[in-house]
């Protein structure tokens, strides 16, 4: 190789171009395998059960694939990976709070809702009530939370395709510079995500979300096994050598470096720092099991022991792709460095690739093997984008057709092709809405949109399923001031948190409205979800409809009537 | 099928099969069965993660503590979260598959005859 020595530049260019073809030949591959699985999906799709839950005729493994598809998002792949490789420990806070959250859904919420609901969370929540409110406000909450997920994966995957097809400030790729290519991107997303909603309905985005699954595994699992080997299956060694590669030392390995930082005499910020790490923790862990595209998911098996199999695959898949994040992010600080990740992206989001090149580089033959790898996990984590925002627009049009379109403004009378009509519509409307959004948030730091997320989830919808599976009191004014309140709490305090105006890194940076200390409202928010769902019920005239709810228990306990 | 899966108006017809298997002692004990082990279990994982996010806020000093080369507590205490987590899930599978399937299909069957006695046709 040495005799070949071109001057450096020109080779990192033929590299950057050598992965830049190949990773859009793979990820056109990938688009090409995932549009013709949705049209095939789309000639399997005769009625609403079919579009909705695509037939519930997948297995528990299908489904668990697809979850884990659905829940691993770049955010989690790019994002945790990048925290561990320049925040070392704390990035690992993340990846546990993501998995403990699935024995939530699981013991709690995933059969009770696969036995007494048919599409949408909604089903659930207004079995035992007035319909109209409760799924108004279902409806509202599902495409708050779907569109604050969109935003930050669509806004996102416009950021990564500079970093990851290496387009340089000044440099144009197909005529485009890096901005070009960051709307361009928002919208091929947009509109890939749009065509596998409204042509392959539930099936078409499951199949698309098992492959990503699929994909993503394998490529986290072949670069957790390079980076193992390269220290000897020695987490130690691996550990030291990052430690000592990141500038920090053993702090490095340890907790407090990005969250509940302890700032040296300000014990006020010190304070509201730990709580905000509390605040984070306990939304992820109760976020899941009230995130919508993730509830839908349920109802694709045809029983509730088929949607027990699936979240026990999903805790197998997701633990294990969590557990790979710590030698993904440990092995890009000892192998890449802080350094050479922050020149590319301060916010670590180009760790994975960038580690994916250099095991390439050591492993598979030299530069040409560094730059493929690269290219491979690339495409990959564009392949991740497509099938979680496809998820997320078929959540969002699903509620609004079967909640707000059937239930509210047709009050029930609306037939199942009027319902699926209005399905693929809505997730036509959504997903332009999502592009335009995305387009004009693209240079605002919106990462903290999936947190803000978790949080609605976990106060607003959380509180509104145990409520109506649990509590026989509960009513309807229960259930909408419930989802009501714990959905404004969340967002007013994120409005005027730290991330939304008054710091250097906040979406309005150059404003200050800020009053609220931590960046995470959960700590506040998901008590008081809970609370307003019981205050809405006492204060509420309305007596519990006694039928209804033996109907709902047993329902849900014993799978009688199960749709 | 029809469109709406919970007709607001309920059909009042006399006796209710859903509320004479609520009222039984079957489904009650079904029904003790699954919150005797959801409700702790709940409790203890939550409780078991909060502990393991406050000693990561609080006790640094404690969790930066080496137990094999550099490999510390925290890491361990982080990994003991994913067995916790697999086991939960593992004794949950376990248990519902003896304690409360069985009962679950039984009263199903029950319940589905009861309506088709009772309206003469399927419940939906």
């Amino acid at each position: 190789m040495s005799n070949f020595a071109l001057p450096a530049p020109l080779a990192a260019e033929a590299t950057s171009g050598t992965a830049r073809t190949t990773t859009i030949t793979l990820f056109l591959v990938f688009v090409a395998i995932t549009l013709v699985i949705t049209v095939w999906a789309s000639r399997q799709t005769r009625n609403a059960t079919d579009f909705y839950a695509g037939g519930r005729s997948f297995s528990g493994f299908q489904n668990g694939m697809a979850i884990g598809g659905d829940y691993m998002s770049a955010a989690s792949f790019l994002g945790i990976a990048g925290l561990i490789a320049l925040y070392g420990y704390d990035g690992f806070l993340y990846s546990i709070g993501f998995l403990v959250a699935w024995l939530v859904a699981l013991l709690l919420v995933a059969e009770l809702l696969r036995n007494s609901g048919r599409y949408t969370m909604a089903d659930v929540l207004a079995f035992r009530m007035r319909q109209r409110p409760v799924r108004t406000a279902a409806a509202v909450s599902t495409i708050t939370v779907s569109i604050f997920y969109l935003l930050a994966q669509m806004v996102g995957a416009g950021a990564l395709v500079g970093l990851l097809l290496g387009i340089r400030e000044g440099e144009t790729f197909l005529g485009m510079d890096a901005d070009t290519a960051k709307v361009a991107t928002i919208i091929v997303v947009g509109a890939l995500m749009i065509i596998y909603v409204t042509v392959g309905g539930m099936k078409g985005t499951t199949y698309v979300q098992i492959v990503k699954a699929f994909l993503l595994m394998l490529g986290a699992i072949a670069m957790t096994l390079f980076v193992l080997s390269a220290f000897k299956f020695n987490l130690s060694t691996l550990l030291g050598d990052a430690a000592e590669a990141s500038g920090k030392g053993t702090p490095f390995i340890e907790p407090g470096l990005r969250y509940g930082v302890e700032v040296a005499g300000d014990a006020t910020q010190t304070f509201y720092n730990k709580m905000d790490l509390f605040s984070l923790g306990i939304a992820l862990v109760l976020g899941t099991a009230g995130l919508p595209h993730i509830l839908i998911r349920f109802y694709t098996v045809p029983s509730a022991r088929a949607a027990r199999k699936s979240v026990m695959w999903a805790i197998g898949i997701i633990g294990a792709f969590y557990l790979m994040t710590l030698a993904l992010g440990f092995g890009a600080a000892a192998m890449v460095g802080g350094e050479a990740i922050r020149a590319q992206d301060t916010g670590g989001n180009t760790a994975a690739p960038q580690l994916a090149q250099e095991l390439g580089d050591r492993y598979l033959g030299g530069s040409t093997g560094g730059a493929v790898f690269l290219a491979v996990i690339a495409a990959v984590a564009f392949a991740t984008i497509l099938a979680v925002v496809a998820g997320l627009t078929l959540a969002s049009s699903s509620s609004l057709a079967h909640d707000f379109y059937a239930n509210v403004i047709k009050r029930g009378t609306a037939s199942e092709r009027q319902e699926v009509v209005v399905a693929r519509i809505a997730a036509f409307g959504i997903g332009a809405v999502a592009i335009v959004l995305s387009i004009f948030a693209q240079n605002l730091n919106v990462a903290f949109l999936v947190a803000l997320a978790f949080a609605v989830a976990a106060s607003g919808n959380l509180p509104a399923i145990l409520y109506s599976l649990f509590w026989k009191r509960f009513t309807t004014a229960g259930a909408t001031w419930a989802i009501y309140g714990g959905l404004i709490t969340a967002v007013v305090l994120v409005f005027f948190s730290p991330v939304v105006s008054g710091r250097p890194t906040a979406m309005f940076s150059g404003h200050d409205w800020q009053w609220f200390p931590l960046s995470n409202p959960g700590i506040i928010s998901i008590p008081a979800g809970f609370f307003f769902g019981w205050l809405g019920t006492v204060l509420s005239r309305e007596k519990a409809d006694e039928r209804k709810y033996a109907e709902l228990e047993v329902r849900s306990l014993t799978g009688a009537g199960a749709h | 099928m029809s469109t709406t899966d919970t007709p607001s108006t309920a059909v009042d017809s006399a006796p209710d099969p859903y509320l004479a298997v609520q009222q039984s002692a079957e489904f009650a004990g079904l029904r003790r069965a699954l919150r005797n082990f959801v409700f702790p279990m709940t409790a203890a994982f939550f409780l078991w993660y909060a502990l393991y996010v406050l000693l990561s806020a609080y006790a640094r000093g404690f969790m930066g503590t080496k137990v094999v080369g550099n490999i510390n507590i925290a890491l361990v205490f982080g990994l003991l979260q994913f067995v916790s987590t697999f086991l939960i899930a593992w004794l949950y599978a376990r248990y519902t598959e003896r304690r409360v399937d069985p009962v679950a299909d039984r009263l199903k069957v029950q319940v589905e005859d009861d309506a088709m006695n009772s309206h003469g046709g399927g419940a939906s």
